[in-house]
């Protein structure tokens, strides 16, 4: 089955229920267990969250907007986020330790535990970051 | 996000409903937090939680380790599905008192 689905939301807070909204209705197109769906509904939601806390860190209100493009080509998924934030500098992207109990830096761990892929790409233009998560299915 | 707090003797149980990510985790420290400082043994109650991310596991850990400042504790109680999966991607089955 191919299938590929974009849209594009205000960065904020606010926003990640109705990136989470396009991710669920997008994956009901889509023949997978619940549990998957739930898995990746919530590694979207993550990395979205981590353009907002992270991208535009320190920036209290902004007219930015990001995109989220889901891609099935077979089984192969792919998940694009596009932002105008910060610059991310890959090798910082780091989770905090398991045993090293404390609020915070799980979601990057969660991106990792539940796709097969991570990967910041150079390739667009009109963008700052292009995060590309992929997962076989 | 809703919620409501019942009091019984030295226990407050704080029964969480709906969706919790990062536009609603300030809002749930405010409910519970302040109850954890009173020193009081807090229940939450995730029955109704359809969805919870890595802010509101930090909520969770936070109000853990705010209790064991205050010797008292924080229960998590009746914890849904699709949370107790999160809980347990985090490996914190262990950690949390899960009820």
């Amino acid at each position: 089955m191919n299938l590929s689905e974009a849209k594009d939301f205000p960065v904020n807070t606010a926003s990640l229920k109705e990136v989470r909204v396009f991710s669920r209705e997008t994956f009901e197109k889509i023949n997978l267990s619940q549990d998957l769906k739930d898995e990746l509904v919530l590694a979207i939601a993550e990395a979205a969250q981590n353009i907002v806390k992270h991208g535009y860190k320190g920036v209290k209100e902004t007219t930015d907007r990001m995109e989220i493009k889901i891609s099935l080509n077979d089984s192969q998924l792919e998940i694009g986020f596009y932002d105008k934030g910060k610059p991310v500098v890959p090798g910082n992207v780091q989770h905090r330790k398991l045993d090293d109990i404390k609020p915070g830096g799980l979601g990057t761990f969660f991106i990792k535990q539940i796709m097969d892929g991570a990967v910041f790409k150079k390739d667009q233009e009109g963008w700052v970051n292009h995060l590309v998560l992929t997962k076989k299915i | 996000m809703t919620y409501k707090v019942t009091e019984e003797g030295n226990v407050s149980t704080v029964f969480l409903n709906g969706e919790i990510d990062m536009d609603v985790t300030e809002k749930a420290k405010e409910v519970i937090l302040p109850i954890v400082e009173s020193g009081k043994e807090v229940h939450l109650n995730l029955k109704d939680v359809s969805y919870m991310d890595s802010s509101g596991i930090s909520v969770l850990i936070e109000s853990h380790q705010k209790a064991l400042e205050k010797n008292t504790k924080v229960v998590v109680k009746e914890v849904s599905k699709s949370v107790l999966k999160v809980i347990m991607m985090a490996k914190l089955e262990q950690i949390l008192n899960l009820e």
